[in-house]
């Protein structure tokens, strides 16, 4: 059966290397590239932080034992420059979100559980789900390689705002890099929408669908409808840095006492709309997977059904709808019309409305339940409180008159990343432990899992926390010295607290990667279902075969029927016949 | 200055105690939020634990055919009560607080006419530049031509009006207790003009002339930062802000204007518009 699935995808068994493993088109291979390659990003973009976090809390001073491993350009005598400063926090941004977040969230965990959670043999496009990743990856390398060409990397923060960004040396590789990666997910996103509309196993209707597929869904919707208007965009930027347009360049600029040569007449605003544009539903392209996984994860360790289920996929549906019409809550005093940002200041606080209920949700399918705490279950668990401060601290934001103080601050960068941090992150590791036993056949150790959950949870708080009084403070964000200006001396020492934080978290990185890596290969032998869960992705082997089901599975009911009553098991596969 | 600490700085601006009631009360209303729902969180934590011999309680849902939408999704809609809680409370907030206060403070720039002092903010790479209009009351010719290192702003000053506009760099001078019309503008590239003591930001972009409005409350020593990413040099960007009475600042202003301006460095440029 499996050799008849293999077949019609038209390669048999004897493969080389290389197709199997470097250019294959089987969706598991592809998510496994995904996961490693996004892993990678995600380190990468946090060794920046890390410099950075050195500069923050001493401004100054050399960067102890790396510091002088840097050419002189970029750190004189070991001390980080400005434009060093500025690279660093923009690639620090750019790589977590595109490299990153997104890439591990929708496309790793995409590409792997979701034909599997829809009894797919695989992605509707393997060929374009294989071009997917060959586009983001070069772009990928690109992007972080552009430390090392002239001109460095682009130093004019992950939003690229002109004019600055059009005169800063960089900027041209980061466009390049952002149209590959914007390519990929294109593809990406067409493939997944294409797949769930028509490889669904019978009996897998819409309402069947778990969370996750939908998490998916909703993101790959917004990835489609907002990520063009910034390639088209990035596009036009490129052209006002190598063709000398000035689509965003306004008359009459005088650049460090030269009046600049082009013809002007652009207007600088419209980047930021086209820009927010897409980076608006970006935030929920890297919520809702995570989120997503967190409602996988509750529902199998509860032992019961979702609260909400329906309530959840409208909530999720909706806020695919409305997160097209909240952009310009990003720019209430960027000099656009202060009258649009009443119009943004409705649509931003309608958003909340669905969100409150996803974690309405979350929350009360505790009730009643008989709670197993596994190691992703504890991730599952931390994501909702500490979630909930990034959506709170969100609050002050998205109102006009307080976001007028607190815009730009410390505040902000403290808020969304309680979102992605100790949101989308904690729900992404959460996932790995959670499907590590189907992607690998093995079961990850509890106790290193454990230790990694508790020393990141208070990590990340002892991070984060601090940056929301610095913001109340005053302090801005991408300050390069944040003494140099006064308002900020006072809360100076929160900078120290964050930074040892940061490597603190660095530290308990180790117990999961070497947990990672050695469980692949030693880790506990474990079944087709070691979760006893009820979605179809627990229905094959562990690994699965290519193809993936024996013979495709027919669905029988909704995703989560746990304890349902008058059975002898706890768990009533989606798959298993009445 | 003791103007900052660990809460927010002092207040020196008719509108920042109205931005401050927001930011109190939006954290009150969240610590209320997060401490509830904790608590709650908590108790199910540990009431709900796995226990042998007791299995997880599934919530019943009825039979589609009787009882209507409400009876069988009332376990669903009664727990999104507090969503609706929360929905009220941002109807209200935005209702009465956001919409009137956003009216006045980013909605309502004075009439130049009105306005009790009116000044010009420039902002450059990395550097405020500022500009009073001097006795006549008229913000003279600038041109980028004439832009140069002695004259930032490139003031033509041939032209009567610009001759005897007053210029500072870095520093911002405002009479206590007056409406002063700020008119911000920027050279080169987006930059952000932030008082903290006024809780007053605005972007300065280049190609637009953005108008706000402040009247300090307080006389004092003030930092005026520069809050928008503009370069290598950004976290330098400060000036500073001093709030006088009005007759200190009618002295300060009369010993700008005697300062006799550097001669005009492109005179031979008169032509003009
Ligand atoms: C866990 C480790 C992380 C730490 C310690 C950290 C820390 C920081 C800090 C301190 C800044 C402000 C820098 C400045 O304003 O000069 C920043 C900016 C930023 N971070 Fe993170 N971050 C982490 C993870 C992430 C993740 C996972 C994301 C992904 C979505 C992310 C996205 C961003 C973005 C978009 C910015 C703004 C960059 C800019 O100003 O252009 N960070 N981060
Ligand atoms: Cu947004
Ligand atoms: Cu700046």
């Amino acid at each position: 059966m499996s050799q008849s699935h293999a077949d019609s995808h038209g390669h048999g068994h004897a493969q080389s290397f290389l197709r199997r493993y470097v250019f294959s088109v089987d969706h598991k291979v592809i998510g496994l590239q995904y996961l490693f390659a996004s892993m990678f990003f995600l380190l990468s973009g946090f060794a920046l932080m890390m410099l950075m976090r050195w500069q923050l809390a001493f401004p100054g001073q050399a960067i102890p034992f790396f510091g002088r491993l840097f050419p002189a350009d970029l750190a004189p005598n070991g001390v980080m420059s400005g434009e060093f400063y500025n690279a660093l926090g923009a690639m620090h941004g750019t790589i977590m979100i595109f490299l990153g977040i997104v890439p591990m969230g929708v496309a790793a965990f995409g590409n792997y559980v979701l034909p599997l959670q829809i009894g797919a043999p695989d992605m509707a496009f393997p060929r374009l789900n294989m071009a997917s990743f060959w586009l983001f990856l070069p772009g990928g390398a690109l992007m972080l390689g552009s430390f090392f060409l002239p001109g460095g990397a682009a130093q004019s923060g992950w939003t690229s705002y002109p004019p600055l960004s059009v005169i800063n040396p960089g900027q041209t590789v980061w466009l390049l890099a952002m149209v590959l990666l914007i390519t990929s997910s294109l593809l990406g996103s067409i493939n997944f929408l294409v797949t769930t509309a028509n490889l669904r196993a019978p009996g897998m209707s819409l309402m069947r669908m778990p969370v996750f597929v939908w998490g998916e869904v909703v993101a790959s919707v917004l990835l489609l409808l907002a990520f063009p208007p910034l390639e088209g965009a990035a596009i036009l930027q490129l052209m006002d840095r190598v063709a000398h347009t000035s689509f965003y360049m306004p008359k009459d600029l005088v650049i460090l006492g030269s009046h600049y040569a082009g013809s002007g007449g652009g207007q600088p605003l419209l980047w930021q709309h086209l820009f927010w544009f897409l980076a608006h539903p970006e935030v929920y392209v890297l919520v809702l997977p995570p989120m997503g996984i967190v409602a996988e994860i509750i529902a199998n360790n509860t032992r019961k059904p979702l609260h909400g289920y329906t309530t959840m996929v409208l909530s999720m549906l909706s806020i695919g709808v409305m997160s097209l019409i909240v952009w310009a809550h990003h720019m209430f005093i960027s000099g656009m019309s202060p009258a649009l940002s009443n119009f943004f200041l409705v649509t931003t606080m309608i958003i909340s409305v669905p969100s409150v209920a996803l974690m309405t949700c979350l929350v009360f399918s505790l009730k009643g339940a008989s709670i197993r705490y596994s190691v992703p279950m504890l991730f599952a668990l931390g994501f909702i409180p500490l979630f909930a401060i990034g959506g709170l601290t969100g609050l002050p934001l998205g109102l006009t008159v307080t976001d007028i103080y607190l815009h730009d601050t410390y505040y902000v960068i403290g808020h969304f990343h309680f979102v992605v941090v100790t949101g989308s992150v904690i729900a992404l590791f959460g996932g790995v432990y959670h499907w590590f036993p189907k992607w690998f056949g093995r079961k990850m150790n509890d106790t290193l899992g454990q230790i990694h959950f508790w020393g990141s949870v208070i990590c990340m708080v002892g991070i984060f926390l601090p940056m929301l009084p610095m913001g109340l403070a005053g302090a801005s964000r991408r300050l390069y010295d944040p003494t140099a200006q006064m308002h900020n001396l006072i809360v100076q020492p929160l900078n120290v607290v964050s930074t040892m934080f940061t490597y603190g978290l660095a530290l308990f990185q180790i117990p999961f990667l070497w947990n990672f890596f050695h469980s692949i290969f030693r880790g506990e032998k474990t079944v087709e279902n070691p979760w006893q869960a009820t979605t179809l992705e627990w229905a094959c082997p562990s690994p699965p075969p290519h193809g993936n089901f024996e013979k495709t599975p027919r669905v029988y009911r909704d995703p989560y029927e746990y304890s349902a009553p008058g059975r002898k098991t706890d768990y009533w596969p989606q798959n298993e016949p009445a | 200055m003791n103007n900052y600490g660990w809460g927010l700085p002092i207040r020196a601006s008719s509108f920042a105690g109205q931005i401050d009631f927001g930011i109190l009360l939006i954290h009150a209303a969240m610590a209320l939020i997060f401490v509830l729902w904790g608590v709650f969180f908590a108790y199910l934590l540990v009431r709900y634990r796995r226990r042998a011999g007791t299995p997880a309680q599934r919530e019943e849902h009825h039979a589609s055919s009787q009882g209507g939408f409400w009876a069988n999704n009332a376990g669903e809609l009664k727990s999104l009560m507090p969503d609706v809680l929360v929905m009220l409370f941002e109807i209200a907030l935005i209702v009465f607080y956001a919409f009137p206060v956003w009216r006045s403070i980013k909605m309502s720039p004075p009439d130049p006419k009105d306005a009790d002092v009116v000044v010009e903010v420039t902002a450059e790479q990395f550097a405020w530049d500022v500009r009073y209009p001097g006795p006549d009351g008229k913000f003279g010719r600038a041109k980028p031509e004439l832009v140069h290192f002695s004259n930032p702003l490139g003031l033509d000053r041939t032209d009567p009006a610009a001759a005897d506009d007053i210029f500072v760099a870095n520093e911002l001078h405002l009479p206590v207790g007056k409406k002063t019309l700020i008119r911000l503008r920027s050279k080169d590239v987006v930059h952000d003009f932030f008082v903290p003591e006024f809780r007053l930001k605005q972007d300065a972009v280049p190609g637009l002339e953005i108008p706000m409005w402040v009247v300090p409350t307080r006389i004092g020593h003030y930092e005026l930062a520069c809050a928008q990413l503009c370069g290598f040099g950004h976290s330098l960007m400060r000036g500073d802000v001093y709030v006088e009475s009005p007759e200190d600042f009618q002295k300060w202003l009369a010993s700008r204007a005697a300062l006799k301006p550097a001669p005009p460095s492109a005179s031979n440029n008169s032509g003009g518009f």
